[in-house]
């Protein structure tokens, strides 16, 4: 009685995550969607910059995201649960891609100099794109192009810091990498899809949209 | 402290991250400020930052949480049937969607959203940082003050403060601190 008077109290969406962690190990499988719901896209996008395949992805997700559930025992509590997530979401896709395409070889080597000295192309200036730009389909489309003909190092850095908001030491740790070689990485990741996107985005793809009456919003 | 061209390329992306120290801020600012190049490099990575930090940028699959919550009602439960558990999800799932929208659609204001915050002084401008629509305060990448993690996107300092957020007083602390 008692007990489903506090459940009353506090309802699933209102729980902490640190409370709903304690739940879930301890036995109440059925708050498990609740404490991962805020991180699901962010695990499907991990897998999909490793896998580039929707399919592949989506199950590599899903998979994640059962083994956190079985071993959720094995969270430390000093860390932090989404990285935890992610973590186990790379080693997953990580895995069925070596699986998929044994051939490819995967830099393991963690070389803090990889980037060299990337010298930017001199494109005339590129103005403040507005977040708009994004509810078209065919821009999403070529950032996403660009995005995929990244080297993969520089892809996996580039999603979860710059798509998925994990600081500087949580992309390391998710990776497995320095925080040196994640900013060297992110760096070059960043360069390379400016130069990659501001030819089109710096005019052809942004001057064939319409914004009103033929202006642009800026 | 004067730097070339290749310094500030090196250093962009710190830079932009808040992760270069006073001194070669300055002289960073001082170099793009005259130099057209470096001027566009900074815009280009800026909007590269942006836009793949718009949450638009990640797109699941249609029905993806509908299939998670079904395999994972199936781990938890073996023996249940899972069709009723899987109703009861999706009505959830629909019901959190909503809700959202209606967060999301109560408007941006351009005041102060916070009556308690002040706003921030020494915060570099073109800083990137993050902020969520139903937010008061904007922060850097991992910050624990986030709270609503599923909405966040990238923008410029300087857009933040015009769109009326403050700096967190946990992940902005050390730019709070400074008379700027």
């Amino acid at each position: 009685m008692l007990e489903s008077a506090t459940s009353l109290a506090h309802p699933a969406g209102q729980l902490s995550e640190v409370e709903l962690i304690r739940r879930v190990r301890d036995g109440d499988a059925d708050l498990f969607y609740e404490l991962v719901r805020p991180y699901e896209r962010r695990v499907y996008s991990a897998a999909f910059a490793i896998l580039r395949n929707k399919a592949d992805a989506e199950d590599a997700a899903q998979e994640a995201i059962l083994k956190a559930f079985r071993h959720i025992r094995q969270f430390r509590e000093e860390a932090r649960f989404s990285t935890w997530l992610i973590q186990i979401a790379v080693n997953e896709a990580r895995m069925r891609r070596r699986k998929n395409h044994p051939d490819v070889m995967e830099p393991i080597a963690d070389r803090p100099d990889e980037a060299g000295n990337y010298t930017p192309r001199d494109f005339a200036d590129w103005r403040e794109i507005p977040s708009e730009t994004l509810e078209r389909k065919e821009i999403r489309e070529k950032l996403a192009e660009a995005l995929a003909s990244l080297g993969e190092i520089y892809r996996e850095v580039f999603v979860l810091r710059d798509m998925q908001h994990l600081s500087i030491e949580e992309t390391a740790e998710a990776l497995k990498i320095s925080t040196a070689s994640v900013k060297t990485r992110l760096l070059r990741a960043r360069l390379m899809l400016r130069d990659l996107l501001a030819p089109g985005l710096g005019g052809p793809w942004i001057s064939r949209m319409s914004f009103g009456k033929g202006t642009k919003p800026w | 402290m004067v730097v070339n061209c290749e310094e500030v390329w090196r250093e962009i992306s710190n830079y932009l991250d808040g992760e270069v120290d006073a001194g070669l801020r300055a002289a960073m600012d001082e170099h793009i400020h005259g130099c057209k190049r470096c001027s566009a490099v900074l815009a280009g990575t800026r909007n590269v930052v942006g836009l793949y930090g718009d949450e638009r940028m990640v797109e699941v699959p249609l029905g993806f949480s509908h299939r998670l919550q079904r395999r994972l009602n199936e781990n938890a439960h073996p023996s249940r049937r899972t069709f009723f558990g899987w109703m009861v999800a999706a009505a959830a799932a629909v019901l959190v969607a909503g809700s959202f929208e209606v967060a999301r659609s109560s408007g941006i204001g351009r005041a102060l959203r916070s009556a308690h915050a002040q706003p921030g002084k020494g915060v570099p401008p073109d800083m990137m940082v993050l902020v969520y629509p139903d937010g008061k305060t904007f922060h850097v990448a991992g910050c624990t003050y986030i709270l609503d993690k599923t909405h966040l996107r990238s923008v410029a300092a300087h857009e933040a403060l015009r769109e009326g957020y403050v700096p967190c007083t946990r992940c902005m602390k050390k730019y709070l601190n400074q008379r700027a």
